[in-house]
């Protein structure tokens, strides 16, 4: 007994780094397994709250710029319900219910990275607001993530650029679907993998978010095609996406609550127990 | 005694503050970004309490990764760096170095240069692997711990020698 008391007092300060080491290599680990509830993360209330006191410093400081894009914005929008032929899809409502089958959340990015492997942004709004895990963010040049963690007040999202990140995408000229993903190197273009080679594709055409997912409504803008590239092995078409949005500098965000979500996940489940 | 420890806490909070207001925001070229919170464990005193300077450095990775949502890569890192510190002094400042009264605040001789060099290196080659997590991103990796480390020690020097706490 005296030995081991020994054997511990003589190693306490190794004994004490492995046992800190154990534990920071689990959080490493279980961060980068997707869709595990994090316990290290920015959507908490000390983080989240200095994110947001120091936002809005720079918010201040940036805000002719922010002021710009809102009319920008403002003006397409103009332009839109002026010329209701417009091809953009117009959200029609639902007939029966009389309720929208998405309901938006405006808020505000209070942190923004984009200069690792996996990147993540933090919003200033919360599980009050009604924002839930696995919702998608958007604003109004294109995607921007899907929502990762939530606390009462922030919430953290998975930005595109993310190398975990995967999100279904389609050529909005011909339909043909595949998967958006990063391969973490340059913050202003993303790769739409696993498109069939009988898909039509051409430099400069448009891709949207695909009606596959729960979590983005079909025909939102991503990007446009700027690089095509034939995968050897697979004989899919790999496409090099220039992203609309600029990921280094976002302001508002949309966040997409869709109502008809859980009626389709649980649909899927049902299809899947029997 | 007590004075030291309060002077440490206070360097804690400071570098901690500064590092996710300032410096998380630097991007060169998109990716080089530096990492000066690890003056901390650098200038932690050479006699202090070592497993004092491991619960440390382990509460400061785990802040800076609550703050950029990275796991628990910082954590890692500082962790290690904080244990190796010993052997690290062993190699810039020779084997006697517990008894000699080694500053590092003071002017940059070869050997502070190379403990500072070689502590840096060590966190951010650590920090980079866990961060990538691929061998995929080999070149990636050593590239970005390479100007990364480059930019932290320009930065660590130059706070050093900004920050001299006592001036004779």
């Amino acid at each position: 007994m005296q030995q081991i008391f020994n054997f511990i007092f003589k190693n306490s300060n190794r004994i004490l780094f492995l046992l800190l080491l154990g534990i920071s290599l689990t959080l490493t680990i279980q961060s980068h397994s997707f869709h595990r509830s994090k316990i290290i993360s920015s959507a908490n209330f000390l983080s989240g709250g200095v994110y947001e006191k120091v936002n809005n410093i720079n918010e201040y400081l940036n805000l002719k710029t922010q002021n710009d894009a809102l009319a920008l914005e403002n003006a397409k929008l103009k332009s839109l319900l002026f010329n209701k032929k417009d091809t953009t899809v117009i959200k029609k409502l639902d007939s029966l219910k009389g309720v929208k089958p998405s309901d938006i959340v405006v808020s505000k990015v209070i942190h923004n990275s984009f200069n690792s492997h996996e990147n993540y942004l933090t919003l200033n709004s919360g599980e009050l607001q009604g924002v839930k895990p696995d919702m998608g963010v958007i604003n109004d040049l294109g995607i921007i993530g899907i929502i990762d963690n939530t606390s009462p007040r922030y919430s953290t999202v998975v930005s595109i650029l993310n190398t975990k990140s995967q999100i279904n995408a389609k050529i909005k000229k011909s339909n043909h679907f595949g998967s958006l993903i990063w391969n973490g190197k340059s913050t202003g273009f993303v790769q739409l993998i696993d498109v069939p080679r009988l898909a039509s594709v051409r430099k400069g055409d448009t891709i949207v978010t695909g009606g596959q997912s729960v979590i983005f409504p079909e025909n939102i803008n991503i990007g446009t095609i700027d690089k095509i590239e034939i995968d050897d092995q697979t004989h899919y078409y790999t496409i090099k996406v220039k992203l609309f949005n600029d990921m280094t500098n976002l302001g508002h965000v949309y966040i997409i609550k869709s109502k008809d979500r859980e009626e389709l996940i649980n649909l899927e489940k049902k299809e899947k127990n029997e | 005694m007590n004075s030291t420890l309060l002077v440490n806490i206070f360097r804690f909070v400071l570098l901690l503050a500064v590092q996710i207001i300032i410096f998380n925001n630097m991007n060169f070229l998109g990716y080089i970004s530096p990492f000066p919170y690890i003056l901390f464990i650098i200038l932690y005193p050479v006699n202090g309490n070592k497993s004092g300077l491991l619960i440390a450095s382990f509460f400061l990775g785990l802040i800076m990764d609550m703050f950029s949502n990275s796991g628990g890569i910082h954590t890692t890192a500082c962790l290690v760096l904080a244990y190796f510190r010993p052997f690290i002094f062993k190699f810039s400042f020779g084997l006697s170095y517990e008894y000699q009264t080694v500053k590092l605040n003071d002017v940059l001789t070869p050997e502070r240069f190379s403990f500072i060099l070689l502590s840096v290196l060590i966190h951010h080659l650590i920090l980079f692997i866990l961060e990538a997590f691929q061998f995929s991103f080999i070149l990636d990796i050593l590239l970005r711990t390479l100007l990364s480390t480059l930019f932290t020690l320009l930065l660590c020097i130059t706070i050093i020698y900004l920050i001299k706490p006592n001036k004779r």
